[in-house]
């Protein structure tokens, strides 16, 4: 489904010869490959490939023992999930980790964390500055529950939500921080398929609206090929291949890993 | 004697309004607990050494001559480094723990403080003027025979203002919501941007000045002593009943135990023997965990499965 006219631009993130292990566990052996801006980015592979190590190690949660990061052209050494954050990339888990006991609204506006700078003495007195960037911040939060459909369930403490929606509003709170680059880890696991088309279209209007760059890991291979611009297969920790949807799903060492070889 | 409440309506009034006064008193204790407990999900088993350490603190500053207001900043200054210590070697290194392991700490702590506390300040006894008269309201007193003194007044006001100042501060402001997530999930919490280590640091010096306030009023009230570690055991019921996360629950179980304590000694005390003040709060909220464990204003877990 890629639309010529994508407007892909440069390269975004760039990982370089990352290894991982724990241990005498080997997640993640040398796997390099670049994240391109406004791109949607798959990552797939079999089980225990190291996709959500990738991510975690992407977004600053692990730090690899050889390898390098550049990102928005500065390459970084070991960084932490909240300065992460700072510069700019979001992501949702693979099992939800929302705040279960905080409403939908407050879910979300805890994205904006990093956009609200006023100081904590004015924050604790409530005054002037304060609330009016409160306000305004909250203004850009119902914009987002306009966009995923959420009003109904503003004031919902999300531990009570569906699966399907709590998967929703932790998109939400990713893309209150206006992230840069968004890291999806399998937004659509234990979706039904109305479930899984409604998810498909934000990701797809996130992408295209506000030019996010997302780098995503789905099993669901139909949403893959679908979303995707390009995809980069994982397998055993290592990159097996590289490519285009359609050079990914014609590649001989991709049909082997997901189908199995007979030796 | 149930009865003679009823024949004495005044006499059971002035015993539940006493009992309310105190019960104020031990909200203030109990809202140290909330407030680490709704920023990293904790029970602070140190809390009550924080009061002590705290009230012996201040208290020695004004034994050293320094002025009362210099004394209070310089008691918050070394409460907030305390707090920072706290958090550099006991808490971050503790990140991503299971919560068991994180209330054992504090129970380490719990000792470590409060022999710091006597190490450095010594054991004695020490009485403590803040300036509030201990008398009764005069008016008040005329008026409808009820006693309340100014003390009573002025901490009831003191726990109102704190209460108030935090459920705006938790409800309203980014940094209270960045204290409820660090609560709910440190992983999501650090990935919008959320510095745990701030986090945690901020909550512990703010727990060290509602230790602060407990202290000064305790200590004002009964000395400053050993026994105001033990504060954090009164705590317990109010905390109970009220819900260990709401900081509107500490007051409104902190009122409770104080008016069923006193009215249960006076009434229903003789029909048992009496002295049933200091077990009768714990039955009460034993009992009460049964059919609401998570207290009045507590979040109510539900765990979809």
């Amino acid at each position: 489904m890629s639309v010529p006219d994508r407007n892909i631009g440069g390269e975004l993130l760039k990982v370089d010869n990352i290894s991982l292990s724990f241990g005498a566990v080997r997640a993640i052996i040398d796997v390099s490959f670049d994240i391109r801006e406004r791109e949607i980015r798959a990552i797939i592979g079999p089980n225990g490939a190291g996709k959500t190590s990738m991510l975690n190690v992407i977004n600053g949660v692990y730090h690899p023992q050889e390898g390098s990061i550049t990102f928005n052209g500065q390459e970084r050494a070991q960084m932490k999930p909240h300065e992460a954050a700072e510069q700019g990339i979001a992501r949702t888990f693979q099992n939800v980790a929302l705040f279960r006991g905080m409403t939908t609204l407050d879910n979300i506006m805890t994205g904006r964390n990093l956009k609200m700078k006023s100081n904590f003495l004015s924050q604790a007195l409530y005054w002037g500055p304060s609330r009016r960037e409160e306000m305004e911040n909250r203004e850009f939060v119902e914009n987002i529950i306009d966009f995923l459909e959420i009003q109904a369930i503003r004031k919902t403490p999300v531990g009570r939500l569906p699966y399907g929606l709590q998967k929703r509003v932790e998109l939400g709170r990713a893309l209150a921080a206006e992230p840069h680059l968004l890291l999806l880890d399998e937004p659509m696991a234990g979706m039904n398929l109305e479930e899984k088309e409604d998810m498909c279209r934000f990701i797809l209007d996130v992408n295209e609206e506000f030019g996010t760059t997302i780098a995503l890991i789905e099993h669901d291979m139909g949403v893959v090929m679908d979303l995707s611009d390009r995809v980069v297969v994982l397998d055993y920790g290592r990159k097996i291949a590289d490519g285009t949807p359609d050079e990914v799903r014609a590649d001989q060492a991709v049909i082997d890993a997901y189908l199995g070889v007979s030796h | 004697m149930l009865e003679f409440a009823f024949q004495e309506p005044m006499f059971a009034l002035e015993v539940i309004i006493g009992g309310l006064l105190s019960g104020i008193m031990y909200s203030l204790v109990a809202l140290g607990f909330v407030l680490i407990f709704k920023a990293s999900g904790i029970f602070n088993f140190a809390q009550g050494a924080l009061v002590l350490f705290a009230a012996l603190t201040f208290v020695k500053m004004l034994e050293f001559g320094v002025n009362f207001w210099l004394a209070i900043v310089i008691t918050l200054a070394i409460m907030m480094v305390l707090a920072l210590s706290i958090e550099r070697v006991v808490l971050r290194p503790l990140v991503n723990q299971p919560l068991i392991i994180l209330f054992m700490a504090t129970i380490g702590l719990n000792f470590l403080i409060e022999g710091l506390a006597q190490g450095i300040w010594g054991a004695e006894v020490h009485s403590l003027d803040l300036g509030i008269p201990e008398e009764p309201l005069e008016g008040l007193m005329d008026a409808v025979g009820i006693s309340i003194t100014y003390f009573e007044l002025a901490s009831a006001g003191i726990a109102a203002a704190m209460v108030f100042g935090l459920s705006i501060f938790f409800n309203k402001t980014r940094v209270g919501r960045a204290l409820r997530a660090v609560a709910d999930d440190h992983q999501a919490a650090m990935s919008v941007g959320i510095p745990l280590q701030h986090i945690w640091a901020l909550t512990w010096a703010a727990a060290g000045i509602v230790a602060l306030v407990a202290g000064m009023l305790w200590g004002a009230k009964i000395g400053v002593q050993f026994s105001l570690a033990l504060l954090a055991l009164k705590a317990l019921p109010v905390l109970i009943l009220g819900g260990f996360d709401s900081v509107a629950g500490a007051i409104v179980g902190g009122l409770i135990i104080g008016a069923l304590e006193k009215f249960s000694e006076v009434f229903i005390g003789p029909y048992v023997g009496g002295a049933i003040e200091n077990w009768f709060p714990y039955v009460f909220a034993t009992v009460f965990l049964l059919f609401r464990p998570q207290g009045l204003f507590g979040q109510k877990i539900i765990e979809r499965v």
